[in-house]
């Protein structure tokens, strides 16, 4: 069956994107995005180690920029400013690489975004010709508005970054899925397989995850737990559920024939 | 010349420099990055021909690993 994702006119075969944060090792980090059979994979910003570690190896001799679309991030960034001038970076330092995930954080100790600021980031960024996979709050209207505002894909948190807390207000979450025109991921919060299978039994188009997988006790064990979650949850989903009863009277096996 | 690289305030004997020489001088050869002098993007292509001036303030950034 092929059911693809399509983000911004490219298409991907793994509905699972992840971060390339908090492993062990480079090492650790290929494996567990290998396991995860991630295609979109996030990277961040930042100021590179001047005078010294000239020969280390870097994030890139292990994730080539051939093999996998990076999504660079803005993570750190409090202001609409600093995100743009981040992703200005980000697009010259991946020769023109357009696709990019937005996030402006409100609060070092929750990291909940400020959507005043993502929105306004949003707008420049979207007029500057970049390819928006935007991180937001699960508020309806902000999705609504920042799909208007010509992002390519909607990332609503299903709880607090790095929390690990599951799916919280799936309801929302609905909410959001059923009035995009673009593709709906959640970003943040999923802690283990079953959030991501419930997420995307939800009908989300993917999942944005990092700590789930590096935080895990075994994290290549648990990027292959998320690969098969997020396929099985998008399977259930085309498929569609049975209808809940809180009792049948249709039992699987057939009432008559029974022996007397 | 004084130039502040990523923070840092950093003195330089040369009165010529260019991005490109500086690049060179950090043994930042080959690596993937981008610059920013004074808040504006120096593309790669201009490296050579961007002369850098006392005072100068750079930002080099690259790509590390993130959520």
């Amino acid at each position: 069956m092929s059911d693809l994702l399509k983000i911004a006119d490219k298409t991907y075969h793994s509905r699972l994107l992840v971060g390339t944060g908090k492993y062990k090792d480079f090492t650790e980090t290929r494996a567990a995005i290998d396991a995860s059979g991630a295609e979109i994979i996030t990277v961040a910003i930042r100021r590179t180690n001047i005078g010294q570690n000239a020969g280390e190896p870097s994030l890139l001799d292990f994730l080539p920029p051939e093999e996998f679309t990076y999504l660079p991030n803005t993570a750190g960034c409090y202001s609409a400013d600093d995100a743009v001038r981040t992703l200005r970076l980000a697009r010259e330092l991946l020769d023109g690489h357009k696709l990019v995930k937005l996030e402006v954080l409100g609060d070092p100790n929750t990291l909940y975004p400020n959507m005043m600021e993502t929105l306004a980031a949003a707008k420049t960024l979207v007029k500057d010709g970049f390819d928006v996979m935007v991180y937001c709050s699960d508020d309806p209207i902000i999705a609504k508005q920042l799909e208007e505002i010509g992002c390519v894909a909607v990332m609503p948190l299903a709880s607090l970054i790095g929390s690990g807390m599951g799916i919280l207000n799936p309801w929302n979450l609905q909410i959001i899925i059923e009035n995009a025109k673009v593709p709906v991921l959640v970003d943040a919060g999923v802690g283990t397989a079953s959030d991501a299978a419930i997420a995307m039994e939800l009908g989300c188009q993917g999942i944005l995850m990092n700590t789930a997988i590096a935080a895990a006790g075994n994290p290549v064990l648990m990027a292959g737990a998320m690969k098969k979650a997020v396929e099985a949850g998008r399977e259930a989903y085309l498929a569609g559920r049975m209808p809940k009863k809180l009792y049948s009277a249709s039992p699987s096996s057939p009432t008559s024939g029974l022996i007397s | 010349m004084l130039i502040t690289i990523n923070g840092k305030p950093r003195s330089f004997e040369a009165a010529n420099l260019s991005v490109a020489d500086l690049v060179q001088h950090l043994e930042l050869v080959g690596k993937r990055l981008a610059i920013e002098r004074n808040g504006e993007i120096v593309p790669r292509s201009q490296f050579e021909a961007t002369q850098l001036a006392d005072g100068d303030k750079l930002e080099i950034v690259g790509a590390v690993g993130g959520g």
